[in-house]
Parts: structure tokens; sequence; C-alpha cells
């Protein structure tokens, strides 16, 4: 009884981090590279309106997810176009992409208020899922959180290992120095930006075609946020943004499942919904409480809008 | 019969067409304020299904706006439509109170009905419904047919209306089923569909084999659908999204009201009164029941609800014991209405601990 609720909230907690990370990494990227795209929020709730759309009518969710990070990725096309090549101001730019993409996916989903998705079902890695306790938590759960992993694996080898990685974070940190030496900066804001879109699509797409299927208005439900806060508090590291991501969700978990219990505990369920924030909060900036590790990795250009000189 | 949908950006436009058009009005306007979107299930949809009895059951034309924030946003479309010569206003959300209250007084002519609130006006009456006497129903049925003996029941904020659908659930269960227990947890919002969900779900893997909600989602139906368990909708039939595992629905119906208010007001015979109605007056009933309902229990609760309607069943009919064993209504008596309002506790069957005492 013990493991199995033990594993119920690991499985619980992987799953309500999932979509953080994605949008997290997706963010942390484009924001490297010296953009900050508040509109997080609009971009998941376009991914989740589109892919819920397509999947429905194609019942192929892998073409909901597909057509999901299309729609992030031409959300933040728009955003892209705005502060990069018409240098608008990145802050109002981004608030208004959120504004934009919650009211345009009300807008389009409309008529898809009243429609259902049937569950996918767990994608059951063979031999791991078997293992105590972990093993159905970890093993036996949707493709994206494998997908999420590997995001993460991939992201951490392409920042830290490689070269177009190393040039990403030079952009972050000084763009005009990296254009001298020939690096094309708006183009590479660009790509970041529009891989920050499209996992912020894909993020979107996890909602609603895997979470809870469906589709409402505001589903999306100040998750883009959340996001963008991880980042900041995770000081831009992959590695703080999946432990923020699954100390956001174990924490909301485990409250639940204090309250749904008999245990005698007398905190106000305000305060317990509020617990994943600070928690989450305060673990990330005691981590990261170093001054000089917050200096070596904010990117210095965040935000500023930035215009090759000849 | 036309209806105007209005939204913030056309609300201008309307004013200016309506004075464009003078007073030259065919049929009296009434206008409709909503806190949420229609969509296709929840709070709004229902006043909505009472808005649209009212165009086809009386000559009023009527419009709506419907996503308007409980603040100064509401004080201005309530302001709008009132300016523009509706006859009656209806605010469908307890935020919309005090806004509601303010633009009365500088509209004397205009009717006001305000949803779920306390505060009457000279030109401003109140409606509820009495959502517990539903809830004390599909609380029978759950003690009856739970095998767990473990209910759970999803809730947004612990105010009374919330906390007297909780009580009334756990007694209905109780009265069939004294082993019956009730699990609660607290999402402290109206409307997360991923809590909602994630709620749901920690109900049930601590043993709860049917369960309900008073948040505005579909989401709890749908979990329970998935994982194979029973569950009650709330504000509207929401079997679709269940269709296996919704049992029925605790259903809110205003439209009767609405038509009764609006042709008292045509014939200058409206009071500004509160109305708290419930199965009675026909604004609250239950969705169709599911066929997994064994038909003895079908019948019996048809036969429930004809007392209640008559006044012979009430789900807060003594004896009233709280968590602590505090007799809260003796045996013989029953809660009267201000009780009932002012309900902060949890009843005896609630192995929860609610969340701020």
């Amino acid at each position: 009884m013990e493991t199995s609720i033990l594993s119920s909230i690991l499985f619980a907690t992987i799953v309500a981090g999932t979509p953080l990370i994605i949008v997290a990494l997706g963010q942390l990227i484009a924001e490297k590279a010296g953009v900050l795209n508040l509109g997080a929020e609009g971009m998941m709730a376009m991914g989740a309106i589109t892919g819920f759309a397509v999947t429905l009518h194609s019942g192929n969710p892998w073409l909901g997810v597909l057509a999901g990070m299309f729609a992030g990725a031409a959300m933040s096309f728009i955003f892209a176009v705005v502060v990069l090549t018409l240098m608008g101001n990145q802050v109002a730019s981004g608030l208004a992409l959120s504004i934009l993409g919650v009211g345009l996916s009300a807008f389009i989903g409309k008529s898809y208020e009243s429609e259902i998705l049937p569950t996918v079902g767990a994608l059951r890695i063979p031999l791991l899922a078997d293992l105590p306790i972990i093993g159905e938590a970890l093993f036996n759960q949707q493709a994206l959180v494998y997908f999420s992993w590997a995001l993460f694996a991939g992201m951490v080898w392409f920042l830290y290992r490689s070269r177009p990685g190393l040039v990403l974070r030079a952009i972050g940190e000084s763009p005009s120095s990296a254009h001298s030496i020939g690096y094309p900066v708006i183009r590479i804001r660009y790509l970041a930006t529009l891989f920050g879109g499209a996992m912020a699509g894909i993020g979107g797409a996890f909602l609603s075609v895997f979470y809870t299927p469906l589709w409402v208005e505001g589903m999306v439900s100040g998750r883009g946020w959340i996001a963008i806060a991880l980042v900041v508090f995770a000081t831009w590291r992959p590695f703080r943004v999946l432990v923020g991501a699954y100390l956001f969700g174990g924490v909301m978990v485990a409250q639940l499942f204090v309250q749904g219990s008999d245990l005698d505990i007398s905190i106000p369920s305000q305060l317990l919904s509020a617990l994943p924030y600070l928690a989450t909060i305060i673990v990330l900036v005691i981590i990261s409480r170093d001054r000089n590790t917050v200096r070596l990795n904010a990117p210095v250009s965040l935000g500023q809008p930035y215009r090759p000189e000849g | 019969m036309r209806f105007t949908r209005i939204t913030f950006g056309k609300l201008a436009l309307a004013l200016v067409i309506a004075v464009a058009s003078g007073t030259s009005f065919a049929a009296d306007n009434v206008g409709f304020v909503y806190v949420s979107p229609i969509g296709d299930a929840g709070w709004t949809y229902q006043h909505d299904l009472g808005r649209l009895q009212l165009e086809k059951e009386t000559d009023v034309t009527t419009s709506y706006v419907e996503n308007v924030a409980e603040g100064a946003d509401a004080e201005r479309v309530i302001r709008e439509m009132a300016k523009r010569g509706d006859k009656v206003v209806f605010a469908t959300s307890f935020g919309y109170m005090n806004y509601a209250l303010k633009v009365s007084k500088s509209f004397r002519n205009t009717a006001f009905v305000h949803v779920t609130g306390y505060k009457l006006g000279k030109n401003m009456g109140l409606v509820n419904a009495r959502f517990y006497e539903g809830r004390y129903l599909t609380g029978v049925i759950a003690g009856e047919m739970s095998k767990s003996n473990v209910l759970g029941y999803v809730a947004a904020f612990p105010i009374p209306e919330v906390l007297q659908g909780i009580n009334a659930f756990i007694k209905g269960a109780r009265s069939v089923n004294p082993e019956a227990e009730l699990r609660v947890i607290w999402v402290n919002s109206w409307y997360d569909p991923g809590k909602e969900r994630q709620a749901a779900m920690t109900l049930m893997s601590q043993g709860a084999d049917i369960i309900t909600h008073h948040t505005d989602s579909t989401a709890v139906v749908q979990a329970a659908e998935e994982e194979g368990k029973y569950a009650f909708g709330y504000h509207s039939d929401m079997s679709k999204y269940g269709p296996r595992a919704h049992l029925t629905a605790t259903t809110h119906h205003w439209g009767d009201y609405y038509v009764k208010t609006v042709k008292d007001v045509q014939a200058g015979r409206w009071a500004p009164i509160s109305v708290w109605g419930g199965y009675a007056q026909g604004m609250i009933r239950l969705a169709p029941l599911n066929d997994a309902i064994p038909a003895d229990l079908q019948a019996r609760i048809r036969d429930m609800e004809q007392q209640i309607t008559e006044r012979k069943l009430h789900p807060f009919a003594g004896p009233v014991v709280d968590q602590a064993g505090k007799t809260i209504v003796a045996e013989g008596k029953t809660m009267t209405d201000e009780q009932l309002n002012k309900m902060n506790y949890y009843v005896q069957g609630v192995v929860s601990k609610i969340p701020n005492n």
C-alpha cells in the first residue's frame, strides 16, 4: 500500500512536470540567445487548440503534436518578426503575444468545446517498467515524457558540448562581438525563438491531447508563466529547470495527496495551493544563490534589441 | 427573435447603433452578464439555456456579454446595458454584487437581478438555488453503489455554498450506508482542468470509487471514465464526457425564473426580493440516471425527489453533527436558511480535515 502510494505520487509528479520541462527548455534556448519571449502562455494555448483539433480530425495524436508544434512556432515567428526585424520591445511584444494566443485559441476553439478525444495509452518500456516502485512511475508513461528527457539530454549536449551551442551562448552574451567575428546574430536568434515557440506548442498539445484530452478556453491555466519563471529561477541551467519542474509538480501532487488523506494537518488549503510555487522558488533561489553562478549563466543581452552595424 | 452577441470591442458600437435607432425598440431587451465563456457545459452554460428559454417564451430580445471579469469591467458592462435601456439585467456571478448594486442606484427604472449574492437593493433582486438538494440525492446513489465505501470530492473554495454540497453529499450517502466516508481535495480554483484531473486521480488512488466535483470543468468526469470508476457531474449533464462513468448530475435550471421575472417586470408587479429556489421551483434537477443505477434505486431516487419537492425530506434535517462531534441541529429539527448560509464545517463522514480552521 505504502509503495503504491509512493509510486502513484511519483507517476503524477512526472506527468505534471513534463509540460513545464518542455516549454521551459524551449524558452531557455531562446533566452540563451538573448531573446526574452513572454508569450509562452499564448503559444501553449495555440499549441493546445491546434493539437486538439488536428488530433480530432485525423485521429492521430502524433499528427496533433506536430501541428501543435507548428502552431507554437508560427506564433513565435510573429514575435520574432516584431522584435528581431522591427526592433519592437521584447517585454511588451511578448505580453501581447500571450494575450493574442489565449484569445485566438478561444476563438478558434469555440466549436471544439463539446468534443472529446480518446485517451492515448502509455508507452511501456519493457524490463525497466518492471522495476519496483519507480518502474511503473518512470517507464510506463506517455511518450512525450520520454521526449522531455531526450530533449533535456540533447540540450545539455548542445549548449555545453557543441560548437553551435557555444555560438548561441556567445550571441546571448554579446551580440556585437558575435557579429563582428562573422556570426549571423539575427538569423540565429530567429531560429532560437522559433525553437522556443515550437516547444511551447508541444507543451500545449501535451495538455490538450494527453494530459486532459479535451479543449476548453483557458485550459493552460498559467503554466506558460510558470515555465518562464522556472527558467529565471533555474539561472538558465537545464538541469535546474528539470529539478524545478519536478519539484513544482511533486509538491503540487503531494499537497493533493495530503488533503485527500485523513492526516490531521491544519494548514489552510490556500497556503497548500501556494506551496508548489513557494517551494520551487525557495529551493531554486537557494541552489542558485551564488552570485557568480548567476552572472555566469544569465545571458547579458537578454531582452535587448540588437541591430547589426554595417 | 433575434439576439445580438456583444463582445467588449463591439459594445461601444452597439451603443452607437442603439442611440442612432432612437428609443423605437420594438421589444424590451434583457441583458445577461456572464463570468466565463458559455462553452458546452458548466455554470454559464446553464444560465445561457435560461436566456434561450426566455427568448422562446416571451417577446423580449436578449443580449449577453460573456467572460466578464469580476471587477471594474463588470460595472462598465452592467452600466452600458442599463444605459441602452435594457428592461432587466441579470448579473450571474457572485463578484458582480457590489457593481450591480451601485449601477442600480443610477437606473431606478431598470430591474436588476444578482445571482448568488446577499445584498438587496430598491430595484435589485437576488436569486440562488438550493444546489445541495441535488447533492443529497447523488450522495444516496453513491452510498448505495460504492464498493470501497470511499467517496471523493474535488472542490474549489471553502465557502458555504460549496460546503453545503459536500455535507449534503455525505449525509445522503450515510443515510443509506453508515460506513461511507468522504475525502475532499481543494484545488483553490474554479477552473483548472489539469489540477482538477490531478485531484480526481489522487482521490481514486486513495480508494475512492465514486467521485464528484464542485469546479467548472468536465475533467473529473473524464478522469473517472478513464479509470473505470463512477462520477457525478455538476452544473450540467456531463454524460457525454464519460458515458459509462457519469451516473447523473446535479443540474441548474434558471429559465422558468427568468421568464417569470421578466413577465413580472413587464406587468409592473415585480418586487426586488430574494429567491432561493430548489426542487420545488424546478431550479434543481438531476440529469438522466445512468442505467448502471439499479432500477429499484432509481425508483427510490424518484420518490425522494418528490419528497424534497413537497418539503417532506430535507437534506439537513437533524441530527446534523459536525466532525468534532458537536451537534449543530438536534434530532427532529431542520437547519434554518441562516445556518445554511453560514456553514463552515464538515459533518461526520468526511475524513479530510477542513483546511482553514
